[in-house]
């Protein structure tokens, strides 16, 4: 329908110079091969591929693409060191190696952070003040829990599930890494991790990283691949478990393959995050946490807030603020230390995303733009709000997974809830509101993993996250993320 | 639920209806206030942009003599200094104003002249405020006989935490009375109020009462100013105009030392109320040694390396 570019706003133009981050602390190789067995192994059937940096789709390094062939042997490796050193490890001693790893990401934490976004093209500033840091965290936390599982709340001596096949999106790569192998090896387990196609860098670097830190081999092994390299990793026999973060589609398939087998699963999925919104909200802050809500990372975050339910007295207000923020984000090279949004991870996404706003448009929604240039070259897609989105449009039933939000509007807490409530995802939501007990009646009647209360998109390894229905199953984060990785 | 809706100033005819409207601004979250304010010191200002901060900070400071002793020879210092804040380079801007009390303000007037540089005196029995309007008024008007362009006056920090905001608006519309044409800034004393509710609020009596400019702090307690406060009333100014079209400028005083802050306050009024407010008109640091903070690094970006604290003068 109508679309409205704002005009330059009265705002933002102390008009930054550039600020890149120096590409060249990536200390990137020419081309990495499989991590199985404590060493770097050239794939069996020879095969490559290349990982891009979706700014300016140059090829990165070229990377093994690992067959079923490569995967047994990463299995095989894990079952060995699993059944001769692994599980022979005292709790404290597993311990020694986590607090390892964690102290060497925090040291590397700036080549790790440009390697983040070179691969996935999520601002420097995200990478460099959340992904790594959490990443370190996750590591140091679960350390903590390593020599303590008889105390976590599963019975005396709670043991192991074995070898453990753990598949990562791109959205968070390290991150994603760290939330998987951190309880996992706490447990006493060993892994076989397949990072995504598209950002397959920063595990690679973090192969390194666990062989600095002399963890014995064949504990983590990290192989890189497609769809097919996961799926043989989910049919292999060998593996006790799949851990798997990613699409609600691929997910139900691994499920139906999954269930056949004695194999335990955890799930975490899509999600279509409601960020409600009622009249008393700290207005400032609130419209913050929408965009930060939002477009985090580009918006390629499963617990992202994407609708938007306003209390209809504001909606006015608060879309008018709303729009005025978007045109003040800085869309850009994500290599810049200033740049808020960066760019789309692969052609790919950014054509569903196009496919998806493209809908919003012909139903019927009202499109605001930010009007920021945009890069001729790399994979980009300018901030975008849809307002009088309705609960039967397309943008609000599925996930976009990009930095587009609908707004939709309520006139109580309890036409709020049902709204937030109807979709088949449930991993997270937020409720903005200075009164506490309505937050606390609110908080109680949705379906969602995790509900953030006058925040958004809040991250810490103390805390369970995970989500219920369509966004899958099990949790990590905190002494819950243990429960996937014991025989319990 | 965050401004009145109003095309001009609103006219408070009850104490009623300020308190009723004060009350009906919305609540600010401490969490995400503080996150938002440490977030946008995350900007990486570089190159020509801070090049450019660093002289438009200069030209925004208020360069603050206030203590017990200052002796006339430090007022003609100061002074001199303003106009002139490095001898060697004359493209350096002079900076906004001095700021002394109102006895030393005549002294001022005579060093500086018909120069750019303004002359603000601190009054209202400050920085306490505690003394009778009457005592208030007469302070003032020592001023601005004595030639002050600009007052910097202080609320009543008790009258409004004990809820008598009437007293406080009254109190700020006689002395905007008595000011006529200078310039009114109102220090909130940030410090005192505590919560950022409070300041919120503040900030709207004191637009609503006729401040030119919102001010932090006197620099006499504990607590100055801070980068969320600053972003509180950043907000205010820019939702103030918003709903009535009044610029009002904003003040951050006490404890701003160094030009990477200075520079991190810069990038809140960029991002926060926007590019309108860049200018010595809308917004000034009360400060002393951060001059010559500002200066060393504007020399360090021409030369390429550090320079010596007394390559300035102290004062």
């Amino acid at each position: 329908m109508t679309q409205h570019h704002l005009a330059n706003s009265e705002l933002g133009s102390l008009d930054y110079d550039p600020a890149p981050e120096s590409a060249q602390i990536a200390k990137l190789k020419g081309a990495y091969g499989l991590f199985i067995d404590g060493q770097f192994t050239d794939p069996t059937q020879h095969e490559q591929f290349a990982s891009l940096n979706p700014a300016t789709e140059e090829t990165l390094v070229t990377v093994a693409h690992a067959s079923a062939e490569d995967v047994d042997r990463a299995v095989a490796s894990a079952r060995k060191a699993y059944d001769t050193v692994w599980s022979k490890t005292t709790g404290a001693r597993r311990a020694k190696y986590l607090f390892r790893i964690a102290r060497i990401i925090q040291e590397r934490s700036r080549e790790l952070a440009v390697v983040e976004t070179l691969d996935n093209g999520k601002p420097i500033r995200e990478s460099r003040d959340v992904d790594i840091p959490l990443a370190a965290a996750h590591f140091f936390y679960y350390a903590g829990w390593a020599d303590k599982l008889d105390h976590a709340g599963f019975g005396a001596d709670p043991r192991p599930v074995g070898v453990c096949g753990q598949i990562i999106p791109w959205n968070f790569p390290l991150l994603m890494a760290a939330w998987k192998l951190a309880p996992a090896l706490a447990a006493g387990n060993t892994c076989v991790l397949k990072p995504a196609e598209t950002t397959p860098l920063s595990a690679l670097i973090l192969a390194e990283i666990l062989q600095q830190a002399e963890l014995p081999e064949g504990v983590v092994n990290i192989i890189t691949g497609d769809g097919s390299t996961g799926s043989a990793l989910v049919e292999h026999p060998g593996v006790d478990k799949i851990a798997f973060t990613g699409s609600t589609e691929v997910g139900r398939l691994i499920q139906q393959r999954v269930a056949t087998t004695t194999k335990r699963l955890t799930l975490e999925l899509g999600g279509n995050g409601a960020n409600i919104v009622f009249d008393d909200a700290p207005v400032d802050e609130m419209i913050e946490g929408i965009i930060d809500g939002i477009f985090f990372n580009q918006g390629h975050v499963c617990c992202a807030g994407s609708r938007l339910l306003v209390q209809e007295t504001i909606a006015d207000e608060v879309l008018r603020r709303l729009v005025r923020r978007v045109e003040q984000l800085r869309v850009g090279d994500p290599m810049d230390k200033n740049t808020d949004v960066g760019a789309i991870n692969s052609a790919a996404q950014l054509e569903r995303i196009k496919e998806l706003t493209a809908f919003g448009e012909s139903e019927g929604a009202t499109r605001y733009t930010s009007s920021c240039a945009l890069p001729d070259k790399g994979y980009w897609f300018a901030p975008t709000v849809f307002a009088d989105v309705t609960q039967s449009h397309r943008i609000a039933r599925e996930e976009i997974f990009g930095p587009v939000l609908s707004v939709l509007t309520f006139r109580t807490p309890e036409e709020a809830v049902a709204k937030a409530n109807n979709t088949n995802y449930g991993l997270a939501c937020g409720v903005w509101s200075e009164k506490g007990s309505r937050t606390l009646w609110v908080a109680q009647r949705l379906r969602a993993g995790v509900v953030w209360a006058n925040t958004y998109n809040r991250f810490d390894p103390t805390s369970p996250f995970g989500g219920v229905r369509e966004s899958g199953f099990g949790r990590e984060g905190g002494r819950h993320g243990l429960e996937a990785y014991l025989n319990v | 639920m965050v401004i009145p809706d109003a095309s001009t100033m609103p006219a408070v005819e009850s104490e009623a209806q300020l308190r009723a409207l004060l009350a009906g601004l919305c609540g600010v979250d401490a969490v995400g206030a503080e996150a938002r304010a440490a977030k946008l010191a995350t900007r990486s200002i570089k190159r020509s942009t801070k090049r450019a901060a660093l002289d438009l900070a200069i030209s925004m400071v208020d360069l603050t003599a206030l203590e017990g002793a200052d002796s006339p020879g430090r007022i003609v210092s100061l002074c001199t200094k303003a106009m002139r804040p490095d001898p060697r380079d004359p493209r350096v801007p002079s900076v906004a104003a001095v700021c002394v009390y109102a006895d030393l303000v005549a002294q001022a007037r005579t060093v500086l002249g018909d120069s750019s540089v303004k002359v603000a005196a601190v009054a209202t029995a400050f920085p306490s405020g505690r003394a009778s309007l009457r005592v208030k008024l007469a302070d003032v008007s020592d001023a601005l006989d004595a030639g002050a362009d600009e007052v910097d006056m202080v609320i009543d920090r008790g009258a409004f935490l004990s809820g008598r905001v009437g007293q406080v608006f009254d109190e700020i519309v006689a002395v905007k009375e008595v000011c006529g044409r200078a310039q009114l800034k109102v220090i909130l004393e940030t410090g005192e109020l505590v919560t950022y509710d409070n300041v919120r609020r503040a900030s709207w009596l004191a637009m609503l009462g006729g401040a030119d400019f919102i001010k932090t702090s006197t620099g006499k307690v504990v607590v100055s100013a801070t980068t969320p406060v600053a972003l509180v009333m950043l907000e205010a100014v820019r939702d103030f105009a918003e709903s009535t079209g009044h610029l009002v400028g904003v003040k951050v005083a006490g404890g701003i030392r160094n030009s990477k802050d200075a520079i991190h306050y810069l990038v809140l009024v960029n991002e926060t109320a926007g590019s309108s407010w860049l200018t010595p008109d809308l917004f000034r640091f009360g400060a002393s040694s951060l001059l010559n903070d500002l200066l060393m690094q504007r020399l360090k970006q021409q030369r390429g390396a550090y320079v010596r604290p007394d390559e300035f003068s102290g004062d």
